[in-house]
C-alpha cells in the first residue's frame, strides 16, 4: 500500500496532504478538507452527486483517486460564490426553484457551470444532454433546466 | 466503498509502464478508471499495483496518417465526440461515444480502455469490428499490430499480454462513397446496450456494396462480427430486400442471453431491426457523399 504526497489546488487554495493511494477524491474533499458540499449518492458512478471540476472538466469524484489529482486544480460547489455573491448558477437554482431536497444540487450546478463554459447559450436539449450524468429524484428536471437558462442569460449580460 | 489497498505508480513513458507491468504479475493499468475503479470497489478486481498511464505524454491524439485514422489509446470519449475530423469523415465513430455513458464519464473514459476492458457490453468493439481496425500493442519487445478480429478472446479477455499496453487504434481511412452508423437500444441515458449494431459500407459507382463491416454489441460473450450478413450484402445493391436479408443473418449470428434487459427472442428481433436501421443509415450517409 503506497502513500503519496500530493499538492492540489482546491477552489484556488493550495492543499498539501499525504494520502493513501486508495483514497478516493470525494473522500479527500469531504473528510480531509471538510468541504461537504460535494455529496456521495450512489458511490457507483451513476448519480453525479459527487461531481467536481478537475482542470475545468466535470468528473465524478467517487471514481477518481485523490493521488491522481496531484498537481491539478479542483473546483467544488464551495468555490462558486465569490465574496459572498452567489454565482449566477446558484442564483438561478434559487430563483427558478431548481431544487427540492437539494441533494443533487451541488453536482447539478458544477455540471451546469462546465456546460456553460463550453456552450454559453445552450438550447433546452443541450442543457438536458449536458446534465444527463446527474440524477435528480425530486424535481423532474424542469426547474433545473430553467435554472441553467437563467444562469446562461445572466452570464451573457 | 473504498477499494482494497494497492501500490500506485505513475510512469511517464510507455517503456517505464511496460517494465512495471513486467515486474508485477498482479499489476493493472489505470486509464479512465471508469470501469476499473468500480470493479475495485466491488472487489472484483484487486490489483497489487495500479499503473496510472494518465501521466504518459502523447497517448491522446486523433490524426490521419498514411491511409489510417490513428487514435491514441488515451483519447477520451469527450475528445472523440468533439473532433471535427471524426464528425466529418468517420460518422460511425462519431455516433459511438455519444451513446456511451454520460458527459461526466466521457470526460475520463478512454477509447483504449473501452477496447481493453472487453466487456461484451462496451460499444467501441463492434464499431472497430465494422471498420476492420488494427490495434497497436506495446510490450517489452516493442510494438505489434493486432487485427481487431483477433483481439477479443472472451468476456473481459483480450489477446494483450499482461505486460502489454494498447497504445494506438488504427481505422482505415474511408475512400470513395463510404459511410457508417452505430445504432443502439438503451433503456435510458448511460445504460449499456440491450443490443447495438455498427455498420460501415463502401459503395461502388454503380451503387453496389463493395465493402461492408457489421459488428454486434452485447448479444454474446464477445462482440460479434456478423460475417454471413456482410457476405450476403457484398456485391449487391443495398435495396430493401438485400438489407432485410443481411439483417436476418445478423440476428442469426447473435447469441444473446436473457437478462433484465430482455429475453433471447426479443434481443434477436432487436438485432434484426437495429441491423436494418444501421445499414440503411450507413448507405444513406455513403450516398450523401459523407464518408
Ligand atoms: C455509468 C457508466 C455507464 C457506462 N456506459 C457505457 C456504455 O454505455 N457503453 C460503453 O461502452 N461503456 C460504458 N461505460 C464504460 C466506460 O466507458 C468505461 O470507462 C470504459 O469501458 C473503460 O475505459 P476506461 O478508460 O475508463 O478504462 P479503465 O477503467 O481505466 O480500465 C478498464 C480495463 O482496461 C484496462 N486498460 C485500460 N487502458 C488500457 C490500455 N491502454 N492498454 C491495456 N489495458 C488497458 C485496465 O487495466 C482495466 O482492466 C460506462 C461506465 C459508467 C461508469
Ligand atoms: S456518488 Fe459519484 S456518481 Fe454517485
Ligand atoms: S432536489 Fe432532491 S435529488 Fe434533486
Amino acid at each position: 500500500m503506497s502513500n503519496h504526497h500530493i499538492s492540489v489546488t482546491v477552489n484556488g487554495a493550495v492543499q498539501e496532504a499525504d494520502v493513501d493511494a486508495r483514497l478516493l477524491l470525494v473522500h479527500f474533499i469531504r473528510e480531509d478538507l471538510n468541504l461537504t458540499g460535494t455529496h456521495i449518492g450512489c458511490d457507483t458512478t451513476h448519480c453525479g452527486a459527487c461531481t467536481v471540476l478537475i482542470d475545468g472538466k466535470a468528473i465524478k469524484s467517487c471514481t477518481y483517486f485523490a493521488v491522481q489529482a496531484d498537481g491539478a486544480e479542483v473546483s467544488t460547489v464551495e468555490g462558486l460564490a465569490q465574496n459572498g455573491d452567489l454565482h449566477p448558477i446558484q442564483e438561478g437554482f434559487r430563483e427558478m426553484h431548481g431544487l427540492q431536497c437539494g441533494f443533487c444540487t451541488p453536482g447539478m450546478m458544477i455540471s451546469s457551470v462546465a456546460l456553460l463554459e463550453q456552450n454559453p447559450n445552450p438550447t433546452e436539449d443541450e442543457i438536458r444532454w449536458g446534465i444527463s450524468g446527474n440524477l435528480c429524484r425530486c424535481t423532474g428536471y424542469v426547474n433545473i433546466v430553467k435554472a441553467v437558462q437563467y444562469a446562461s442569460e445572466k452570464m451573457q449580460e | 466503498m473504498i477499494p482494497p489497498s494497492f501500490d500506485y505508480e505513475a510512469p511517464t513513458s510507455v517503456k517505464e509502464a511496460v517494465a512495471i507491468l513486467g515486474k508485477n504479475p498482479e499489476a493493472k493499468i489505470l486509464a479512465g478508471g471508469q470501469s476499473l475503479i468500480a470493479l475495485m470497489k466491488l472487489r472484483l478486481a484487486s490489483p497489487e499495483v495500479l499503473v496510472d498511464i494518465n501521466k504518459i505524454e502523447g497517448l491522446g491524439y486523433i490524426k490521419e496518417d498514411d491511409g489510417w485514422l490513428k487514435i491514441g489509446a488515451m483519447t477520451r470519449e469527450s475528445d472523440l465526440d468533439a473532433s471535427d475530423l471524426v464528425r466529418k469523415k468517420y460518422p460511425l465513430l462519431a455516433d459511438t461515444p455519444r451513446v456511451i455513458a454520460d458527459p461526466l464519464v466521457r470526460n475520463l473514459s478512454t477509447l483504449g480502455g473501452n477496447l481493453a476492458h472487453a466487456d461484451p457490453a462496451n460499444d467501441h468493439p463492434a464499431t472497430m469490428l465494422a471498420y476492420g481496425a488494427e490495434l497497436v500493442a506495446s510490450g517489452p519487445k516493442g510494438e505489434r499490430t493486432i487485427p481487431v478480429e483477433d483481439f477479443f478472446t472472451g468476456p473481459f479477455e483480450t489477446s494483450l499480454a499482461q505486460d502489454e499496453l494498447l497504445t494506438e487504434i488504427r481505422i482505415p481511412a474511408p475512400d470513395g462513397k463510404s459511410g457508417g452508423a452505430y445504432v443502439k437500444m438503451e433503456r435510458k441515458v448511460g445504460d449499456f446496450a440491450t443490443a447495438a449494431v455498427a455498420a460501415q459500407v463502401k459503395l461502388g459507382n454503380n451503387g453496389v456494396v463493395e465493402q461492408v463491416g457489421i459488428g454486434l454489441t452485447n448479444v454474446g460473450l464477445t462482440p460479434i462480427k456478423a460475417t454471413a450478413a456482410e457476405e450476403s450484402l457484398r456485391g449487391k445493391e443495398a435495396d430493401q430486400a438485400a438489407i432485410s436479408e443481411a439483417a436476418q443473418l445478423a440476428s442469426e449470428a447473435a447469441e444473446p442471453e436473457e437478462d433484465p434487459r430482455g429475453s433471447v427472442d426479443y434481443k434477436r428481433a432487436l438485432v434484426k431491426t437495429l441491423t436494418h436501421r444501421a445499414i440503411k443509415a450507413a448507405v444513406g450517409r455513403a450516398q450523401g457523399g459523407k464518408s
